[in-house]
């Protein structure tokens, strides 16, 4: 029951509001507001003053000694241009893509097939399904730190497994060429509950009489899927990749905690990069560090924007 | 009926796959030292040992202690500002009202390390860093947004019809909240209380930058200097991340349909 409502979206919940009569609205709208005063508050400042903050620190040169003073100099853009110059740059925006897009892709193949395979009502479907969850609610220090010993050089059973078929011990965690698939690995895994969990609720939305009109029509199981079933599962597969997105873009916790974001920047994305910049050496360089984090901002806003559009159409 | 068998039986093989690591982290955790770079490893716990779960008990439950502290706290700090913006989001609809949930919407999407560099900046300067009050003011960052979306969706589900008899009775907006909205609303402050205190015992972002030096510091720090410090005792890390997980692993059995339902929030209309 509660699943009914909770679907339901809010962002068309205020929108609803014609039924009133335009005579009651005023004072209505301040008893809102006074109920609305701690979330205001709340974003206010917690969210606009960090981001303000932030904002400011990128377009200021800080040293240790001006962060805590406050009297950094202001310096435009230079922070910005010093990133883009920064021979870091280029590998940190390409693994970023190859990381949030090789993962999405995984891991939406992989959620698809399974909400299909456990579509069909079958005895245990609701028990596996629902411990199908568990590595989406570990916590991520779990998880990173379970992968980083089961990817053991040495006495991982990754490679003792790869072993047993005649391949040769791969250095997941500490070869430049294997890191960035490790985290991959590891965050595609992580991801499949979820991308099962909001297709299976899509599948269950599709009514049964268009499965068995096809069924009629002679139409195989594969034809049915690709010809049916896909194309009306667009709206939420659509919805699914554009939240995968903006959820994967910001993933730090797992990348820093296997690998740091090395070997030699091997692994590094601009959530590490930014996190380094800032956090990781013994001299902090906020402003660049700040510079990098609005970039990633601005990646996840413009999907984030596309996501929200979608989910309009979806429900005008 | 052998169909249904043949289904069952896949998706036994499916689930045992996915939850291989899982399996891994509870094997290694008992998995004596001795044994845990041996070839073939051991891949059933036979002949094992406590000794990681004794060094949880010895080392790590100050951590676990202030998690718990600083995740119920969150859970307070979380319902005590989205109920009542659900509230009036659902069922005052002021004017702006969806402009804010536009805003907070756009909230949920801002990476937490950027969140975290800029509270750093204001911590330091108002001498709250490595404090618990900061880490759980940062940490509901992550659900306040959720949770006012979560109330929101359920509270407009609720009858006009049992608010407007409450207020012909007399009673204020407040004590309608009070004693009619927040009662009915259980099972979304259930769904919004399991989420906020499920993503504050796993923060690791805000707890590494803005707690990285305080006296109390939740268990994914507690982890986390496990695995920079003694590098070898890999059963006593296995067995404090299988201790951190207990809190997932009960939510999932006692309240499985809520979590099913914080998954697919806003991602799907029936």
């Amino acid at each position: 029951m509660a699943h009914e409502v909770m679907t339901r979206v809010p962002a068309s919940a205020p929108a609803g509001a014609g039924a009133r009569s335009p005579r009651r609205r005023k004072p209505g709208n301040w008893a809102a507001w006074a109920f609305l005063a701690p979330v205001v508050i709340y974003l206010l400042a917690f969210y606009a003053y960090p981001l303000y903050r932030n904002l400011d620190l990128s377009l200021r040169h800080y040293t240790v000694r001006s962060f805590v003073q406050g009297d950094a100099p202001f310096s435009g853009l230079d922070n910005y241009r010093d990133v883009f110059a920064d021979r870091a740059f280029g590998p940190a925006l390409l693994h970023t893509l190859t990381f949030t897009f090789v993962s999405i892709a995984f891991q939406f193949a992989i959620g698809l097939a399974l909400a299909v395979f456990f579509a069909q009502n079958f005895k245990l479907s609701a028990t596996l399904r629902a411990l199908f969850l568990v590595p989406w609610l570990l916590p991520l220090i779990v998880s990173a730190s379970t992968w980083s010993w089961m990817l053991n050089s040495d006495s991982g059973i990754v490679n003792h497994a790869l072993g047993l078929v005649g391949v040769d011990p791969v250095n997941w965690l500490t070869s430049p060429d294997w890191a960035l698939t490790s985290v991959i690995i590891a965050n595609i895994w992580i991801g499949i509950p979820f991308n099962l969990v909001v297709l299976y609720s899509g599948l269950q939305a599709i009514p049964a009489e268009v499965h068995e009109a096809a069924a009629i029509d002679g139409a195989t199981n594969w034809q049915r899927f690709w010809q049916v079933t896909f194309p009306l599962l667009r709206p939420v597969s659509a919805i699914t990749l554009l939240l995968g997105l903006v959820y994967t873009l910001k993933v730090f916790d797992l990348i820093w905690i296997m690998t740091k974001g090395g070997p030699a920047d091997a692994s590094t994305t601009f959530a590490t990069w930014s996190y380094r910049l800032g956090f990781g050496n013994l001299l902090p360089q906020f402003g660049p560090g700040a510079a990098v984090g609005n970039l990633l901002i601005l990646m996840a806003l413009f999907f984030g924007l596309l996501y929200i559009r979608f989910q309009k159409r979806l429900n005008p | 009926m052998t169909k249904q068998h043949a289904k069952g039986g896949l998706a036994l093989i499916f689930t045992a796959i996915m939850l291989f690591p899982v399996y891994w982290m509870i094997n290694v955790s008992f998995t004596k030292d001795t044994n845990m770079r041996s070839d073939p490893p051991h891949l059933f716990p036979f002949d094992g040992t406590l000794e990681g779960y004794r060094a949880v008990v010895d080392q790590q439950m100050p951590y676990l202690g202030t998690s718990l502290f600083i995740g119920l706290g969150t859970v307070l700090l979380t319902l005590a500002i989205s109920a009542p913006a659900g509230y009036a989001l659902a069922k005052l609809r002021p004017k702006g009202g969806g402009t804010l949930s536009f805003v907070l919407l756009i909230a949920q999407m801002i990476p937490g390390i950027i969140m975290a560099m800029g509270f750093y900046a204001i911590y330091l300067r108002l001498g709250v860093l490595n404090t618990i009050p900061g880490l759980i003011l940062a940490d509901s960052t992550i659900a306040v947004p959720f949770g006012v979306l979560i109330f929101t969706a359920f509270m407009s589900g609720i009858p006009d019809e049992l608010i407007n008899a409450a207020l012909i009775d007399g009673a204020s907006k407040w004590r309608t909240f009070l004693s009619v909205i927040l009662p009915l609303s259980r099972n979304a402050i259930v769904t919004v209380s399991l989420f906020a205190f499920l993503w504050a015992w796993s923060d690791f972002v805000f707890a590494t930058t803005l707690d990285g030096g305080g006296d109390a510091q939740p268990i994914t720090l507690g982890i986390y200097q496990y695995i920079g410090n003694n590098n070898q005792q890999w059963n006593a890390i296995m067995a404090t991340a299988v201790v951190a997980s207990i809190p997932a692993t009960l939510l999932l059995i006692l309240a499985q349909r809520y979590v099913a339902a914080g998954v697919t929030a806003g991602a799907v209309k029936d």
